[in-house]
Formats: C-alpha cells, sequence, structure tokens
C-alpha cells in the first residue's frame, strides 16, 4: 500500500540500529526484543505536553503490554540527558532512544523524520520476528493512544495461534 | 493492517448497571468521562460538567470510569480506590465531588479526613484501600479505557464517540446537544 508520507508499511523487515536509551545509556534497539513484539513509538520531542502525555499514558498501560510481552520503545531525536529527565519527571520506565547523531536516522530509516528536524508522531508495531505489522501516523499534535497498538498486538497474537496451531 | 490517518476513537465497555451514572437512566446523551482524581485539566473539566447536567438534567447523564496515570500522580490511585470503596456503599458521588473539589488534599491524612466528611467510617475504608481490594475494578474501568482510545485525562466519550472537544461549558452543550438532535 503507497503511503504518501513514507512511513514503513507492514511486510517489510524493520531496519536493525542501536542507539543510547534510558536509564543508563547502553545501547538499544527492537533486534535486542526478537521473540517479543516491538512497539517503536516516534514522537517529535520531550517536553513538548502532547508528547508527555503519551508517553506518560503508555507507561501507565505498562501492565497491558506485559500480557502481551511487549515492549514498548519510543524513540525522539533528543539526547541521552533529556531523556533521562524527561523520564523521570514522567515516571517512564521503558526505555527511551536518542536518535541524536547522527541526528534522527533512525527515524529517516522507518521514513518517520520531518524537515523541521523532529520525528513524526509515528506508532510501529514490529513482530516477535522483526517484521512490521503495523504502521500509524498521527498529526503532531495528536495523541494517538494505544487502542491502534493493542489492536494490532491482538492481531499478531491471533496469528500466532494459527501459525502454530 | 493500515490505520487511516483520521480515526475516529468508539466507547467498547458498555455502560452497564455496574458503572457509577449520575443523572437520569433514559436520557438521551450519555457522556462518559475517563478520568484521574489527581489530573488538573479533570479538576477544570469538573464544574462544567455539573453545570452541563443542572442544565441539560433532563436529557444528558453523566458516567465516571477510572483512568488514574499513576506513574505522574502518585495519589490517583488511592483516590480511585477510595471512590470505589465509597461506591461499594452507595456514596460514590458525594466521594468523586469531594476528591474533585479537595485536589490539593489527596495525602492519605487529608483523604481521610475527607472520608469522614462525605461520613464514611476511614479505618474501615483505608483498610480496604490497603489490601486493594477494588483494584481490580479501577483495573478493569482503565484497560477498557486505553481499549477504547483514551489518550489522557479526562477523555470523554459522548453517545460512545470520543469528545475531540474541549472542556469548556460551552464546547459541552454544543457536543451534547448535537449528539441528543443526531
Amino acid at each position: 500500500m503507497s503511503d504518501p508520507n513514507g512511513l514503513i508499511q507492514p511486510g517489510r523487515i524493520a531496519p536493525g540500529f542501536t542507539v543510547p536509551a534510558t536509564p543508563d545509556g547502553g545501547l538499544t534497539g527492537p533486534e535486542q526484543f526478537r521473540g517479543r513484539p516491538v512497539v517503536l513509538a516516534f514522537y517529535p520531542a520531550d517536553w513538548s505536553p502532547v508528547c508527555g502525555d503519551q508517553m506518560a499514558l503508555y507507561q501507565s498501560a505498562a501492565p497491558v503490554f506485559a500480557q502481551y510481552q511487549a515492549v514498548v520503545l519510543g524513540v525522539s531525536v533528543d539526547s541521552i540527558w533529556s531523556h533521562r529527565a524527561f523520564a523521570e519527571s514522567r515516571g517512564i520506565e521503558f526505555p527511551l532512544l536518542a536518535d541524536f547523531e547522527p541526528k534522527g536516522e533512525v527515524a529517516r530509516q522507518y521514513g518517520a523524520y520531518q524537515p523541521r528536524g523532529e520525528a513524526a508522531r509515528a506508532l510501529v508495531v514490529l513482530d516477535p520476528a522483526g517484521t512490521v505489522s503495523w504502521s500509524h501516523l498521527s498529526p503532531p499534535d495528536v495523541n494517538p493512544g494505544a487502542d491502534g497498538i493493542f489492536d494490532a498486538l491482538d492481531q499478531l497474537a491471533a496469528d500466532r495461534k494459527v501459525t502454530v496451531g | 493492517m493500515t490505520t487511516p490517518l483520521q480515526v475516529t476513537a468508539r466507547l467498547r465497555d458498555p455502560v452497564s448497571t455496574a458503572d457509577h451514572i449520575r443523572g437520569p437512566a433514559d436520557a438521551a446523551v450519555t457522556v462518559v468521562e475517563y478520568g484521574d482524581f489527581q489530573c488538573q485539566f479533570c479538576g477544570a473539566a469538573y464544574p462544567n460538567l455539573h453545570e452541563l447536567l443542572r442544565q441539560r438534567a433532563d436529557t444528558v447523564r453523566l458516567v465516571y470510569r477510572y483512568f488514574p496515570i499513576a506513574n505522574v500522580h502518585p495519589y490517583a490511585e488511592r483516590a480511585a480506590e477510595t471512590a470505589e470503596a465509597a461506591g461499594v456503599r452507595g456514596r460514590f458521588w458525594e466521594m468523586h465531588d469531594w476528591l474533585y473539589e479537595h485536589q490539593d488534599q489527596l495525602d492519605p491524612v487529608h483523604l481521610s479526613l475527607g472520608v469522614e466528611q462525605v461520613g464514611l467510617p476511614p479505618d474501615e475504608l483505608n483498610a480496604e484501600v490497603e489490601n486493594r481490594t477494588h483494584a481490580d475494578r479501577v483495573r478493569r474501568d482503565f484497560v477498557g479505557g486505553i481499549r477504547s482510545g483514551v489518550n489522557g485525562t479526562p477523555t470523554l466519550f459522548i453517545n460512545g464517540v470520543r469528545h475531540d472537544g474541549g472542556y469548556d461549558l460551552p464546547d459541552l452543550l454544543a457536543a451534547t446537544d448535537a449528539a441528543a438532535d443526531a
């Protein structure tokens, strides 16, 4: 399916990468979580009001993500230092990835980079083998919530049952 | 599987007798609020929702569901479970109102005073909160909300459709009047 915005589409192999992440700055990327669904939540920036709500919301939903054994990774072009302060202020325990140097390289690989120098507000769900199973682009000022993510995770779980069964 | 840019989130858990409902059972318009007692935006919406129910007493009812964002609001879960403890004693709305009218007093000591003001036994309610007696109910509301597209607090669903407009009284009157005419 063509997408004028260029966001990575279902069926594609997710590009591999590692970048520094909270809490300790360790290099982190989706390939470390093979065998589990991975949710990449690209967002424009730490501290902008809508983002705060979106990442804080995903933290509050951690028990639901855990039911799917899903890993949530937040990604923006902010530095690890900004991410750390932001995570601390919002109680965010899942990794926030610093797509900082070269700036926005990860977001570009996923078609989630915006010319104004920030990541788009984009959600990408990877299946346990690292293939994109769902992606969604929101307007920058709209918090997409998590319902689309959980629908995608439900679909993955259903597909897996069919494959195994 | 790709989602178009604009998706209208819809309420997935229908309103039932297990809900906390204020207003006429046969109201043409049902407003479901997912709220966090420690959230300032919910606190700001509270008097407007109150006034909405007063001005549209025959047509609008309000359903309140818990959506504590505990990592940002350390007292929100405890407040929600206290409200539920009041709810099983038939005093949900009194407790709900006290919480929103005393958002700067949600620490355990002041909360106990609030429970007493509502006319309930603080020690009894406190024990239930400590034992997490009502945690499942609060969690159930939360999960239903997140599956329905709640993306922050407050989130309102008006006749099952997420209200993405404002929470000032004119916004709420316009949105509920439109739903009543639909």
